[in-house]
């Protein structure tokens, strides 16, 4: 069997695991094994239609009052039970905030090694190949693990999803037993932005800004613009973000997010080399900038060479022409 | 507070990377290392509760004899003590062995310590792996990606980054924290401090005086290609004024690209 970890947020599965899913389906396939669905809380009956259309053949339902929060500990303990029950070959993770924080704390608990974030995984030989970015995408590896079972996480918005089937299979819920005091740490509460902020490594398109932006006031013209776009999301360059314009989470680059999204849109940004290794495997790239000589254009799909300021307010005027 | 803080010397992000195909390694003649940014605000982070609640900072570092340098750094910002685990092995990529020594190395030298510290992911190997596995191997509580970090007595509140938004996790200490961008501004050495931390002695402990054999710490993860990214074209630029062009760009988004 082949297992995968199915994240939820808010009584909701996340497009990334379900894209995690997606991979381990093919992938079992390959190799004629089967994927069974883990998810860990409660009240998660609900999400078993969904689970199921895109191929798992099992849902193991991972219940404790004590995991309705999010726990690293907590967590890992209840797919830990399951991993020595089910004994599986394979166990993936959608490489999110907790896939990243989750993954490695159950592969230390099995004492096996991880690959980290993977955007290719492939089948030779009988066995699976992973392959990861490093330097945040400067250099890319192909690697196999030597320990089993095998952990992986899966970077969001690159594996395809399967078309989903109308299928059913077998629900097992298991209580999980989490020893007195085993949970010393877990999360008490979410904040939210105002808002449905989608993050600019899950948007489908990043509307970025760079030093030509000027200043924090004029990002709002590029939040206007994201706001016309169906899961689009703002990103910045490194030197907006340390010139305060727009907070951190929004960087993209070697210091901040990698992403790899449908389009990425570089207003202003000139196209440093940490910039270019975060975004470079995105699969359209637009670059407005008025120097003709910015990196940026070497890597750009489309470019424009021109005063943004004038470019940003047509383009809004022409999506929203599209959108509506 | 007793605070352990771990620390990687890696390539500068403003490093090309190029590649020895043979060996599938990074080629470092040429290379600028430095700490990796993350773990400047892990090292920052520990400072400031120092200074807030007394206690002492040790740094910490696996890698060859060179990543003295960065230790010496960390002196010089202001850390008590540096440590250097001396692993010859190049970057494996491998997480869970540098868990292993640091947990080992945790267990034997520093069993007294209230926080470890280390920065989100190394950048580079960009893994994210060790902060969880050290946690998982000690049975500690972890907060990572943290924004924010208080500490009341032997309770911890850290705000953590998850995808747009942020979560508060509560835990106990001793605990395992990992730094993100926006948890502080790392201060810069001063003259004072970089003349005492080159007087220091940075001890160093081998694998043996950790009680670690060689297939202890074998890489699990065996590396068969190394490659660069396949190469982007330029495309095309767009003339004309700037209606026009952001006319033509996003008929060509719709059509060509097929993006919007």
């Amino acid at each position: 069997m082949f297992l995968v970890f199915i994240e939820t947020r808010e009584g909701k599965v996340k497009k990334s695991s379900l894209e995690a899913l997606s991979e381990t389906k093919r992938r079992a396939g390959e190799l004629g094994s089967d994927v069974g669905a883990a998810l860990v809380g409660t009240g998660l009956e609900c999400l078993n239609p969904e689970i199921f259309s895109f191929g798992a053949s099992q849902i193991f339902l991972l219940e404790n009052e004590q995991l309705a929060p999010y726990s690293s500990q907590g967590y890992a303990t209840a797919l830990h039970e399951l991993v020595k029950e089910v004994n599986p070959k394979a166990i993936f993770f959608a490489a999110t905030a907790m896939g990243r924080d989750l993954a490695p704390r159950l592969a230390a608990k099995l004492g096996v090694a991880l690959a980290s974030d993977c955007t290719k995984v492939a089948v030779k030989d009988g066995k699976l190949e992973f392959t990861r970015p490093v330097y945040a995408g400067k250099a890319f590896l192909t690697l196999t693990l030597k320990s089993m079972p095998q952990i992986a996480t899966l970077r969001p918005n690159v594996f395809p999803l399967v078309e989903p089937q109308n299928a059913v299979g077998e629900v097992r819920k298991k209580e999980v037993t989490i020893p007195p005091g085993a949970i010393k740490g877990q999360v008490a509460e979410l904040l939210k932005e105002k808002g449905e902020e989608i993050d600019v490594t899950e948007a489908d398109i990043i509307v970025s800004g760079g030093r030509g932006m000027k200043g924090p006031e004029n990002f709002a013209l590029l939040k206007e613009l994201a706001a016309l776009i169906p899961r689009s999301a703002v990103g910045a360059s490194r030197s907006a973000v340390d010139s305060g314009w727009i907070g951190h989470q929004h960087q993209v680059g070697q210091t901040g997010k990698t992403v790899s999204p449908n389009l990425y849109m570089a207003f202003g940004i000139s196209g440093a080399i940490q910039h270019l290794a975060g975004m470079s495997s995105s699969k359209h790239i637009v670059a407005v900038n008025k120097d003709p000589e910015a990196p940026i254009f070497k890597v750009a799909d489309y470019g424009i060479v021109g005063d943004l300021f004038q470019v940003i307010p047509a383009l809004k005027a022409e999506l929203k022409k599209l959108f509506e | 507070m007793n605070i352990l803080v771990f620390v990687k010397r890696v390539p500068d992000t403003e490093s090309k990377i190029r590649i020895h195909h043979e060996t599938n390694t990074v080629i470092e003649e040429g290379l600028n290392f430095i700490i990796s940014s993350n773990d400047e605000y892990a090292v920052e982070e520990a400072l400031r509760l120092r200074e807030a609640k007394g206690g002492q900072v040790t740094v910490i570092s696996v890698g060859a004899e060179e990543s003295t340098t960065i230790l010496r750094k960390c002196l010089a910002m202001g850390a008590d003590e540096a440590v250097l685990i001396k692993d010859d092995l190049k970057e494996t990529y491998d997480g869970l062995r540098i868990a292993k020594m640091i947990t080992r190395a945790v267990e034997k030298k520093f069993p007294h310590f209230d926080l470890l510290l280390f920065g989100k992911q190394s950048v580079g190997a960009d893994n994210a792996q060790v902060p969880s596995m050290v946690a998982e191997m000690l049975g500690l509580p972890q907060a990572n990606v943290v924004t924010k970090l208080e500490i009341n007595g032997t309770q911890g509140t850290a705000l953590r980054e998850i995808e747009g938004a942020e979560e508060k996790v509560i835990f106990s200490l001793p605990a395992v924290v990992s730094a993100q961008k926006g948890l502080n501004e790392p201060r810069y050495e001063t003259l004072k401090g970089i003349m005492a931390a080159k007087k220091k002695i940075i001890p160093v402990m081998t694998l043996e005086e950790l009680g670690l054999r060689k297939e202890d710490v074998a890489p699990q993860v065996d590396i068969t290609k190394m490659e660069m990214p396949p190469a982007r074209q330029a495309g095309k630029i767009i003339p004309g004024p700037p209606e026009e062009a952001a006319k033509k760009l996003a008929e060509l988004l719709r059509r060509e690209a097929k993006v919007i």
